[in-house]
């Protein structure tokens, strides 16, 4: 199999163009083949840079190095310093600009090569989840114990703090925060949730965690507990898991065994219980005041919030809910320092990020890799490029409810800042890849239907909204809509996303609205042409059936 | 019952032990086959895979052998993966092992030392 390390991209808009970007491309493949590299390093173009004079750019990954303007003669220099001998020509660089507004550039990238980097993910797939001898030679029980001998629960949390983890469940709340407003807020007992519900379409990275390394959930979770003064947590685990909820179970069973976990842990006096407990199959018990009314017994439907289970939560009483991808970074955080994880990823958003790449890509799994790199780089460099050499259409970030991501902004790096500036979720960490021959009306049926099913019924936008954009998304794909349906689709959208009661609502037509802004062409086109472009929607199907018959 | 763990010195005491046992385990001349248990391995036959090598082995009587397993290592679409560790070679990955393959497996390459190269996955 070919395994691309680096990727170069030549600039080929008009001006670029017209000043030789052409012949740099040619260069480009003729030097690279000449030291014998060709099997290693891509070359492809990039067409809109934004208005800029040193053309043609240059763009070589995964350094992030932007060369500019790059002369015919340069090529020979980069190629053999930069991707032969591996380092960067300074004096070839462009200036540090921004680039076309759409794509959010980084260039304060920290480290030199985002090449997978495990920190979450160090021990799966290496040790076996049902030996705690394994997890405790990889270093295992060492944070939790260096916590409880060596550490108040008011240093753990400044730890956490001073490293800048942030919640990796979607909404990247910052964990050390989370943990002292809990730490600070009056009442008792309290409680530890650890979030393994993951119910969002495409995401499998807790399950991934929870099947590969279930002693570092008990063990951060124990963690967590002794930083706020909790006795007692629960893990809510989906119900589709049967296997990583019999490696909890287990992993608690011999961790209480050997007295890392129960009363008197380390032979101090601090006690912490884990519970587990299997969800039922709601994807609406993801939403963390749903799983705790779930866990309460109750039906699982979403509170109102404020008050936040920061304050008010299972029982009523002060709850930190993490995802377990969240937790799955404490121990090693304890274990190194905070100065060591900030080392990682980018400086806003520190750390690593586990992403499921999944659709139209030659390889679809998990990686791990540091906050900040960009989705060109996971589809050509980790996806290992398109299926069948078809050509990018959109990604759809962060599950079902995630935004979606047009070609055009694949340069975007993901971390939590620049997705927020650009309009995009990160989300669960879920990247659906599609290719040209995805139809987009079809794909937004596909997700509402998905919500349509899924919403709980409580609140009226949501319960009301889900049913009558996937009604008319319907029509749409049957080629019997009308214009006019899309304000309506789109006033419906920014009503849920305004007035619903929980996230469901507020995200359900994120993609909807995302389809509408970017492929809104394609989505009139069924309806003024009554034509599937690509050939998917029942209006194609009907079509092709009434030529069949015609001739 | 087995003794509670009171201290990181006794963690590390601890550590040691199993250190020591692993080594013993692993000592020249054993090799170990790991199957990934995953959901994903699962789903894709990884518990037949398993059987078929246990079943292997416990034919042949291949003392030498460790079979174990472990979760999954990210490679989903490889499914279902089998790791081979010998003595004197590196780790070898193969990935799509259905119960056929995990027997040539053993055959050529844990008893022949011959690497399958079809099957290797490239990590």
């Amino acid at each position: 199999m070919k395994v691309i390390r680096s990727m170069v991209l030549v600039s080929v808009d008009q001006a670029s163009l017209e000043r030789g970007a052409e012949e740099v491309f040619h260069k480009f493949l003729e030097e690279i083949d000449e030291f014998g590299l060709s099997d290693k390093i891509a070359v492809s173009t990039i067409r809109d840079v934004g208005l800029r004079d040193d053309i043609p750019l240059v763009i070589v990954y995964p350094d992030a190095a932007v060369y500019g303007p790059v002369r015919l003669e340069d090529v020979h220099t980069i190629v053999e310093e930069h991707l032969y001998k591996g380092n960067i020509v300074p004096h070839l660089l462009a200036l540090m600009r921004e680039l076309a507004p759409e794509i959010a550039w980084t260039r304060d990238r920290r480290g030199t090569l985002p090449i997978e980097k495990r920190i979450v993910l160090e021990r799966a797939g290496i040790v076996n989840p049902e030996s705690i001898e394994d997890y405790i030679l990889n270093d295992g029980f060492q944070a939790l114990g260096k916590a409880l001998t060596q550490m108040t629960p008011a240093e753990v949390i400044a730890e956490i703090d001073k490293s800048g983890l942030q919640g990796r469940g979607g909404a990247g709340f910052p964990t050390g925060r989370k943990w002292s407003f809990v730490a600070s807020t009056p009442g008792s007992p309290k409680y530890v949730i650890c979030n393994a519900d993951e119910s969002e379409p495409g995401t499998f990275k807790d399950r991934l965690i929870l099947e590969g390394d279930p002693f570092s959930i008990v063990e951060a979770m124990t963690i967590a507990g002794y930083a706020i003064g909790a006795h007692e947590g629960y893990i809510y685990i989906r119900g589709e898991y049967p296997r990583a909820y019999h490696l909890i179970e287990n992993a608690i069973h011999q961790a209480e065994m050997l007295g890392l976990l129960g009363d008197h842990i380390f032979g101090t006096d601090y006690s912490f219980h884990i519970h587990p407990h299997a969800g039922a199959g709601a994807y609406i018990c993801g939403e963390e005041t749903a799983l705790i009314e779930s866990l309460e017994g109750k039906r699982g439907m979403p509170r109102p919030r404020p008050p936040y289970p920061t304050t008010y939560g299972l029982f009523g009483k002060p709850t930190v809910v993490n995802n377990v991808e969240t937790l799955a970074n404490v121990p090693p955080i304890l274990r190194n320092g905070a100065v060591w994880y900030r080392e990682v990823g980018s400086p806003k958003s520190t750390g690593t990020k586990v992403y499921t790449i999944l659709g139209n890509v030659n390889f679809t799994g998990l990686i791990e890799v540091p906050m900040g790199i960009t989705l060109r780089e996971v589809i050509d460099i980790y996806g290992k490029g398109m299926r069948n050499g078809k050509k990018l259409k959109l990604v759809q970030t962060g599950g079902s409810s995630g935004t979606i991501v047009p070609a055009k902004l694949q340069d975007t790096p993901l971390d939590f800042d620049s997705f927020r500036n650009a309009g995009v979720s990160l989300g669960s960490g879920a990247l659906l890849v599609c290719d040209e021959d995805t139809c987009v009306v079809d794909l937004a049926k596909v997700i509402l239907r998905f919500f349509r099913n899924e919403c709980c019924g409580k609140c009226t936008p949501c319960r009301i909204g889900t049913l009558r954009l996937y009604e008319i998304i319907n029509q749409i794909s049957e080629g019997k809509a009308v214009l006019s349906d899309l304000e309506v689709m789109q006033n419906i959208s920014e009503a849920m996303s305004e007035v619903s009661n929980c996230g469901l609502g507020q995200t359900a037509s994120t993609a909807l609205r995302d389809i509408l802004k970017y492929f809104r062409e394609e989505v009139e086109m069924h309806i003024i042409d009554k034509v599937c472009p690509v050939g998917v929607c029942p209006i194609a199907k009907h079509e092709s059936e009434l030529m069949q018959k015609a001739g | 019952m087995k003794k509670k763990i009171r201290s990181l010195e006794d963690l590390n005491r601890f550590r040691e032990k199993a250190f020591e046992a692993k080594q013993r385990q692993t000592h020249l001349g054993n090799v170990q086959v790991i199957v990934s248990l995953g959901s994903c391995g699962i789903a894709a036959g990884a518990f037949d895979t398993l059987k078929a090598i246990q079943q292997q082995v416990d034919d042949d009587h291949l003392n030498e052998v460790i079979v174990s397993q472990t979760g999954c290592i990210g490679l989903c679409g490889h499914e279902p993966i089998v790791e081979v560790i010998t003595a004197d070679t590196s780790k070898v990955t193969y990935g799509h092992v259905t119960p056929e393959v995990a027997r040539r497996i053993l055959r050529e390459h844990v008893l022949g030392g011959k690497v399958l190269e079809a099957f290797v996955v490239e990590v």
